[in-house]
């Protein structure tokens, strides 16, 4: 792979490049789930090919293939300078990058059992074994489970003279109870919706998250809510639980600091951001107690943002989002960090494979975690409670979002008194993050991750990650998406 | 992969390797693809990208059980390595005595829908075409961002049946959104031909969007007649043809679970599947390569007709329709080729016969709040705009919406003929725009 990725750059860094970097990436995969007591989905994928990057002529241009033949890389090579100075033809400015340094390294993602040493069939025995606990309830219509794992190698080399190699495994593994009754579906997930939890761990994370134990909880749950009273509207003090709060860092938080939203990138997509350039350093973004950060360095966890170096050569960092409530620091690129006069990109520059340019993306961006107990968090004379993510929405400024939950609890005097259907909650994120009056402990800390986000054209997937404990918002709008 | 003599090679060195580790029964789903997109922000091209992508996904079925590998390398020995990872794959999985055998060949619609100058377009003219686009938007003294993209997508699907479908398509996309100081404008389309696409009357139109939006009032949320654009119903309708589906039903996941056969809509909804619709696009087969037929899935209102991959019909006791995904997999079908049928009533006609409305250009970042009651939420977006007196007035702050489709279609006023609309929040599909009573906007957003 370094052959290759060596013999593209330098059929492109002799033709007249500012600067060049090529990726080539090897990746395995594989998928296994079960729907009712039947294997619903059994797949392994296998893919390799390399993306080139040139800036020539103040403009970027960037070929992909997977033909890696002489004549393969070759043609990309030269697709790559067509597209990059066809750029002239609706050029404002050339593009500059913030220096960075060469750097030659290998890197591995910390792994205890190799996913793909443990035979499928045991993974579908696992996943059996957890639909047929979820189907003891015979109220259950629908059980599923399901585990992904995937083991990406890349190495990028650049004509700044950096040569990286890195291999991440990705393991993610959930459950989910669905029971359609009376004209009205109630589910419940476990560890999370939508997947269930995604980190950068081996086989390891399965054994951590013991579906099997919690299969009957999501069933009991799941057929309860039908009988629930819905969760009423109106202002509450909210306390979220630490998978929810990482959706909502990451929707409200997370996307609002890529510096290339604001900058204007994405205003045709995924949209820009209310964090205007003007807004660094002044803006009151959260409480006192709100601390952000954006780590993409092992020692903040295995998250799906966690790697050693960035796509396009940048180390890993850990940079302040929000420093005691106030806005101190955006995601950056190279090209960013240049535009705003930055020394130096902050390395979220991600690309979701070897077909794909890199963008900013999220890293790791997390809450830190509070002082408060968790019986402190829960201490409101009246609130509600909300668990698991049932919907997300924000708008393109990622002002205004409303999120609903699988399942709610009306709390009273820190204690559950009611399970209540559908509860959701809605506001503007500043107001949201000023309203926070506690935060758990570092013992109630877990690294989320959404393997899902989307961004860019053509769009690319990315996972991400988001460190979050059990927390509570003062006076949070609730009930919203069953207003009217 | 150059054509479907090379697809058939390669499926004969698939079908060697499976007989040589005892498998008779496979399929073999084989594509490759050159897309390029040229994407533009603040009034200049920003990022310019080329792809060429290969796949090879091997099904074979044995004793009852099923697996799919894929790679994309496509050399011999690549070929070989991913037969024995999908044989061994497939042993490990446990036999479903609902599995099906291979589907048998079947004749497909006919479509053309590969353009050989759509395919070939050069970095150079979508520069051009771009650079044209941001004129008319900086024109304006607005700003311009989007995309051009091009492209040809190959597809082959055979298996040891005798199934050897094949279907190739270019597509060209062009979307700009215009910005003002405090309003912005959208338009976007999509055509197999790269010439029945406009650049640069679909930057005039987003441009007179930020322009006509510019200074946005802010109202109170609640219930407003509507005027959706045909993006902003492809973004909210498009939402729930998922749920037309056999496999949707049985699990109890679809909001049509005791629905079928009645009428939930108004009568002036009808809609169907076409694959063969001149504005549509898509391969006339599914992905076991079960021909595609027709289906009225709504008709006057009432659910009439569900798509059902070969499994579920066998459930059920029927045909396939030819709307399954590839197997194995969860979801089981869907339509792919949805048609909603128009009315008589123009975008300009609805627009004068507002006494009071709001006009939207599109919706975003829609997700469901409710799967029975088909509840969704979402915000406006890129043109948001009061009507008064049969005329647009002003700009409007952009509104949450959480509305249910099931009331909404209850609820169209008026329809216009029928265009191939292009969004960000759905598949393409031919929809009109509607007039909608009582539409549920719940909050507004601070732009």
């Amino acid at each position: 792979m370094k052959d290759l990725a060596l013999r593209a750059l330098d059929l492109v860094a002799r033709r007249g490049v500012t600067y060049a970097d090529v990726r080539v990436i090897e990746t395995r995969d594989r998928e296994v789930s079960t729907k009712n007591g039947k294997a619903a989905h059994m797949s392994s994928s296998e893919s390799m090919g390399l993306g080139i990057r040139v800036l020539a002529a103040g403009c970027w241009g960037f070929a992909a293939t997977d033909d890696l033949t002489r004549e393969g890389i070759e043609s990309a090579a030269t697709v790559a300078l067509e597209i990059a100075r066809s750029g002239s033809a609706a050029k404002k400015q050339d593009i500059v990058l913030a220096p960075e340094e060469a750097y030659e390294a290998t890197w591995v993602s910390p792994v205890r059992i190799d996913p793909f040493s443990i035979p499928a069939d045991r993974n579908l025995a696992a996943l059996l074994a957890v639909d047929a606990e979820i189907r003891r309830n015979a109220a259950i219509t629908l059980a599923e489970a399901a585990m992904h794992f995937e083991r990406k190698r890349q190495v990028f080399a650049s004509t700044v003279g950096s040569l990286i190699d890195q291999t991440r495994y990705m393991s993610g593994a959930g459950a989910t109870a669905l029971c359609y009754k009376d004209g009205e579906i109630q589910k419940r997930s476990y560890p999370n919706s939508f997947g269930g939890q995604y980190q950068l761990k081996g086989y390891e994370l399965v054994e951590e998250l013991d579906l099997l134990a919690q299969a009957p909880r999501l069933a009991q749950e799941a057929v309860a809510l039908h009988a629930a009273d819905r969760c009423p509207e109106g202002r509450f003090d909210l306390i979220l639980d630490s998978s929810q709060l990482a959706l909502q860092i990451h929707e409200s938080i997370g996307h609002p600091i890529e510096l290339d939203r604001v900058l204007g990138s994405e205003a045709n997509y995924a949209g820009m951001s209310f964090l205007t350039l003007d807004q660094l350093n002044h803006l009151r973004y959260g409480s006192d107690i709100v601390n952000v950060v954006c780590d993409a360095r092992e020692e903040h966890g295995p998250g799906l943002g966690t790697f050693a170096f960035d796509d396009e050569g940048v180390p890993a960092q850990r940079n302040d989002i929000i420093r005691r409530g106030q806005f101190v620091g955006y995601m950056t690129s190279r090209e960013t960090a240049a535009a705003v006069g930055a020394p130096r990109s902050n390395g979220c520059m991600r690309a979701d494979g070897w077909a794909r340019l890199p963008l900013i993306r999220m890293t790791n961006v997390s809450l830190l975690p509070g002082e408060q107990t968790l019986d402190e968090v829960f201490d409101v004379e009246d609130g509600i409670y909300m668990e698991t993510n049932k919907s997300w929405s924000i708008d393109d400024k990622r002002f205004n979002f409303q999120f609903g939950c699988e399942i709610g609890w009306e709390i009273r005097r820190g204690k559950r008194v009611r399970m209540l259907k559908n509860p959701s909650y809605s506001g503007i994120s500043t107001e949201f993050w000023n309203s926070c009056v506690a935060i758990a402990g570092r013992e109630h800390w877990t690294l989320w991750g959404v393997p899902n986000c989307g961004k860019g054209q053509p769009e690319q997937v990315m996972g991400t990650g988001h460190g979050a404990s059990p927390s509570r918002f003062r006076n949070i709008k609730v009930g919203s998406a069953y207003e009217g | 992969m150059r054509d479907k003599a090379a697809a058939e090679e390669i499926f004969g060195q698939v079908r060697a390797a499976a007989r040589s580790l005892g498998v008779t029964e496979v399929e073999a789903i084989i594509a490759s693809g050159d897309q390029a997109l040229t994407r533009f922000a603040n009034n200049a091209i920003s990022q310019n990208v080329a792809e060429r992508t290969s796949y090879l996904s091997i099904r074979p079925v044995i004793d009852g059980r099923t697996a799919r590998a894929s790679t994309n390398r496509l050399d011999a020995a690549s070929i070989r390595s991913v037969v024995e990872e999908a044989v061994a794959l497939t042993r490990l999985s446990e036999a479903d005595p609902e599995l099906l055998p291979l589907a048998e060949p079947e004749d497909y619609t006919e479509v053309y829908r590969r353009f050989e100058a759509t395919a070939r377009v050069t970095p150079e003219e979508r520069a051009l075409a771009v650079a044209e686009a941001i004129a008319a938007v900086e024109d304006a003294k607005q700003t311009a961002a989007g995309i051009y993209s091009t492209g040809e997508s190959k597809f082959a699907l055979l298996n040891s049946h005798g199934v050897s479908a094949w279907y190739t398509e270019s597509l060209a996309r062009f979307s700009i959104t215009a910005m003002a100081a405090d309003s912005s404008g959208w338009a976007k389309g999509s055509a197999c031909y790269h010439g029945d696409l406009d650049p640069v009357a679909l930057a005039h139109s987003a441009a007179r969007k930020a322009a006509e939006s510019a200074g946005p009032r802010e109202l109170e949320p609640g219930r407003y007649t509507v005027i959706l654009e045909p993006a902003a119903v492809l973004d909210l309708v498009g939402q729930m043809f998922g749920d037309f589906s056999g496999t949707a039903i049985h699990d109890g996941r679809s909001f049509l679970n005791d629905r079928v056969g009645k009428k939930i809509f108004g009568d002036n909804i009808t809609i169907w599947d076409d694959v063969a619709h001149p504005l549509q696009a898509g391969a006339p087969f599914d992905g076991e390569g079960v021909a595609r037929k027709d289906l009225v899935l709504v008709e006057n209102g009432v659910v009439r007709e569900i798509a059902y991959s070969r499994q579920a019909a066998a459930r059920s006791g029927i045909a396939a329709t030819g709307h399954g995904y590839p197997l194995p997999n969860e979801y089981g079908e869907a339509p792919a080729n949805v048609v909603i049928a128009g009315g008589t009533t123009s975008l300009e006609e609805m627009i004068a016969e507002a006494e009071r409305a709001i006009l939207v250009t599109r919706l975003w970042y829609i997700r469901e709040v409710d799967p029975y009651e088909k509840i969704f939420t979402g915000m406006t977006r890129d043109g948001t705009f009061l009507v008064e007196g049969g005329r647009v007035t002003a700009g409007v702050r952009n509104f949450r919406f959480n509305q249910s489709l099931i009331e909404m279609l209850q609820n169209v006023e008026a329809l216009s003929s029928p265009v191939r609309a292009s969004g960000e929040e759905s598949f393409d599909l031919v929809a009109p725009s509607m007039k909608v009573g009582n539409f549920n906007f719940t909050e507004v957003t601070r732009f």
